[in-house]
């Protein structure tokens, strides 16, 4: 199965809106999961452009599905959901 | 740490960034308010008007300009931006630095209640009644199987909140008052906190206290940005504290601000090195003349304001050696001395100090993180600076607790061998370390360095750091 690929945006308006507090996120994840996802800090994706600068911090997911105001409690729901059922409550 | 009040201070001083890059600014603030609470959308307050009222007074302090001293409710942001552009950066004798660093949003503050402590309903009325036995006023009775306290009594000395084994008494809190070291902060006739300028000692711990985000900097940031487009020549001073606050190296750090503008970039921390040179021959100085005696470090603003302001009887002790950002200053004018320094670091008080030392601006850190986030700077993405040599690292390490004692322990015991020091550390200002510091000063204490530092853990921590 491809690896779940998940982008945290640290250009300095994310970082500054919070992508610092998200890098966390790589130690929370379940043991049974850590094989199958990839998290990567990245320089700024352009998602923060003049109006949804409230939206910051942005995270992608396998290269196209956006979250916006991006927590790690969020981060990590939607890996368990891509991951399917199995990875849950592991 | 991030929250609703530092995240919405952070994004509109991006979009000041962003619109004075567009060259939008003079119409576009104006528009903010009512961009962030259009119509229809939810409120965090009262209503959308309250909130685009109070988004004003957070731009106008952005500005610079004091909500106190505002007269006429209906000027618009345009108006105070049109002020500014046609100063064009005269400012006053103390260039733009406001008078104080600090302002209080009046519609923002929430008055709150009175601190008290209170019994709960979570109390279960049990046998042992530790709250009842612990209480050194008698304030607290049973009545109906509850406990209840008598106001009148209460000193608030919080011995039955920690006795109780239920957590059924709390004290409540105001949240400024609290924090404030020196009661400079207080409500007024109106309910509405109020500062009083003649005592504050620009610490900002009501700033980083108030859950309303009521207390307010008035920021330098606007004059930044125009400096930089005049083409004056603005050098970063990078206070010792960076270290750890954006992510990468201070070298890099560096280079996105020369990136962002700036003529030159350099670390205060080789300003630490002289004042750690200097006060360390101060100290043996002091301590050749009088064993007795004791010297306290000078770098802390806040703790300089403190014994200026409360502690009159400490002036003397206080060491004369000037503060790594004065000695960076120095550096600075002497490479070029027509540039114009700009101190970046994590703290209100250095705001006040550099108005008293002809240092031209200062940022916050998270006024710079605005300027690289508006200008797209990821300091990642960045190359080291170049720079001459590193700073040395006791110098770089001023921004703890015990950095400063470390660095002149180090230097003296290189000139005198076995050169002892008896110090200590006041790490973070409060009611109780005034008090202990005024113990120091009788000589009811042994000591002789006392290194200060208002916010606990040293700077890095400052009111204004990002981390």
């Amino acid at each position: 199965m491809d690896k779940i690929k998940v982008e945290i945006c640290c250009g300095t308006a994310c970082y500054l809106l919070g992508a610092a507090n998200l890098m966390a996120v790589e130690d929370e994840i379940p043991e049974s999961l850590r094989d199958r996802v990839e998290v990567e800090a990245r320089t700024c994706l352009e998602l923060c452009e003049k109006e949804n600068l409230g939206g910051a911090p942005y995270v992608r997911f396998n290269g196209t599905e956006i979250m916006a105001q991006a927590t790690s409690e969020k981060v990590l729901e939607r890996i368990a959901e891509l991951a399917g059922g199995d990875g849950r409550d592991a | 740490m991030l929250n609703g009040a530092t995240f919405i201070r952070r994004e509109l001083m991006i979009r000041i960034v962003r619109a004075f890059d567009d060259g939008t600014i003079g119409a576009e603030l104006d528009r903010i308010p009512v961009k962030l609470r259009p119509k229809d959308s939810a409120a965090s307050r009262c209503c959308i008007y309250r909130d685009r009222a109070i988004l004003k007074y957070r731009l106008m302090a952005m500005m610079g300009v004091s909500v106190e001293d505002e007269t006429d409710e209906t000027r618009q942001l345009s108006s105070y931006w049109a002020e500014k552009e046609a100063k064009a950066g005269g400012g006053g004798a103390r260039g733009t630095h406001p008078s104080a660093p600090l302002s209080v949003c009046g519609p923002a503050c929430s008055g709150c209640p009175d601190a008290k402590v209170v019994s709960t309903p979570n109390c279960r009325g049990c046998f042992a009644r530790p709250c009842v036995y612990n209480c050194p006023k008698k304030a607290i009775s049973i009545v109906g199987g509850q406990s209840v306290i008598d106001q009148s009594l209460c000193v608030k000395c919080g011995k039955c909140v920690s006795a109780c084994p239920y957590h059924a008494i709390v004290k409540t809190s105001v949240p400024c008052e609290e924090a404030c070291p020196v009661g400079a902060i207080r409500k007024n006739a109106h309910g509405v906190a109020e500062i009083d300028f003649a005592k504050c000692i620009f610490c900002g711990k009501c700033f980083a206290a108030c859950p309303f985000a009521a207390v307010m900097e008035r920021s330098q940031l606007v004059d930044v940005l125009a400096a930089m487009k005049r083409g004056e020549k603005l050098v970063a001073m990078v206070a010792p504290a960076a270290e750890k606050q954006f992510p990468g190296k201070i070298e890099q750090l560096l280079s996105a601000c020369a990136k962002a503008g700036f003529a030159d970039v350099m670390e205060v921390a080789l300003g630490a090195e002289m004042t750690t040179s200097h006060e360390t021959a101060e100290f043996i100085e002091r301590m050749e003349k009088d064993p007795k005696t004791f010297m306290a470090t000078s770098c802390c603003p806040a703790w300089v304001n403190l014994v200026g302001k409360h502690l009159p009887d400490l002036v003397d002790h206080v060491s004369l050696t000037p503060s790594p950002m004065v000695y960076a200053r120095e550096i600075a004018k002497a490479k070029d001395p027509s540039a114009k320094t700009v101190f970046i670091g994590p703290c209100v008080a250095k705001r006040s100090e550099a108005r008293r030392k002809d240092v031209d601006y200062v940022l916050s850190f998270e006024e710079l993180g605005a300027i690289l986030a508006g200008r797209k700077i990821d300091v990642i993405a960045c190359e080291p600076w170049p720079v001459e040599r590193p700073a040395n690292p006791t110098a770089r390490n001023y921004a703890r607790s015990c950095g400063v004692t470390d660095a002149v322990l180090t230097e003296a015991t290189s000139r005198i061998p076995g050169f002892k020091l008896d110090a200590k550390q006041i790490n973070g200002i409060d009611r109780k370390t005034c008090a202990m510091v005024k113990l120091y000063a009788s000589g009811k204490l042994p000591v002789n360095f006392l290194e200060v530092m208002a916010c606990p853990g040293g700077c890095q921590n400052g009111p204004c750091s990002l981390s």
